[in-house]
């Protein structure tokens, strides 16, 4: 069954939270969810640019307050 | 497409180790292959208990030390041989310069790497220097 997970990487500057991110993503299994929090506005340009290359798949992205949501799925 | 990345390290200054571990750490978790060969004052940082005091140039340097959330570059660089397999190498010259053998160096670091091997594979890829 999938999982989702939220990673809380408020307040840590580019590349901390995708970084954090990545970590999570290796021990994820196919088909769960990540839910990252970032306060680090490179990073919602960064997350989607990485998730293009490495071939995941970006479920959605907004800017709550002064928090990013990025939601991704793990694809492989 | 994945391409061959080579960074060399050879200024001890917060700065450029913390730029040039930004990086090795993006490149090598996005898959590039990432090799960064550490010579001259950058070395030293990465003897086994070293000092996390590092000189800064400037208001940017200042600034990454007041705030908590910007990664320590020895964690990035760390980030991209774990996570994305990229080679940190030590310089071998640098290695005789200050009598240590690898064994000294943070265990991700390695083997020494000499001038012609680097360059070597360094032929026709992307060259960063910091």
């Amino acid at each position: 069954m999938s999982e989702s997970k939220t990673i809380d990487a408020r307040d840590t500057f580019c590349p901390g939270p995708l970084m954090e991110l990545i970590t999570y993503m290796k021990q994820a299994n196919v088909g769960d969810t990540l839910e990252l929090l970032s306060t680090d506005n490179g990073t919602a340009s960064d997350v989607p640019e990485w998730i293009k290359k490495v071939g995941h798949e970006m479920v959605s992205s907004e800017k709550v307050g002064e928090v990013w949501h990025l939601t991704v799925r793990k694809s492989k | 497409m994945s391409q061959h990345l080579h960074i060399v390290c050879v200024t001890g200054t917060r700065e450029k180790l913390q730029m040039a571990a930004m990086f090795a750490s993006v490149a090598a978790a996005t898959g590039d292959q990432v090799s960064v060969f550490f010579s001259m004052n950058a070395l030293p940082f990465f003897i086994k208990n070293s000092t996390d005091e590092v000189p800064v140039e400037g208001r940017f340097g200042e600034l990454m030390e007041q705030e908590a959330g910007v990664p320590p570059f020895k964690q990035l660089f760390k980030h991209a041989s774990e996570l994305g397999d990229a080679k940190l190498l030590p310089c071998s010259m640098a290695l005789d310069l200050l009598k240590i053998s690898e064994e000294a160096l943070d265990p991700e670091l390695g083997p020494p790497t000499g001038l012609t091997r680097f360059l070597s594979d360094a032929e026709g890829g992307q060259l960063l220097t910091f």
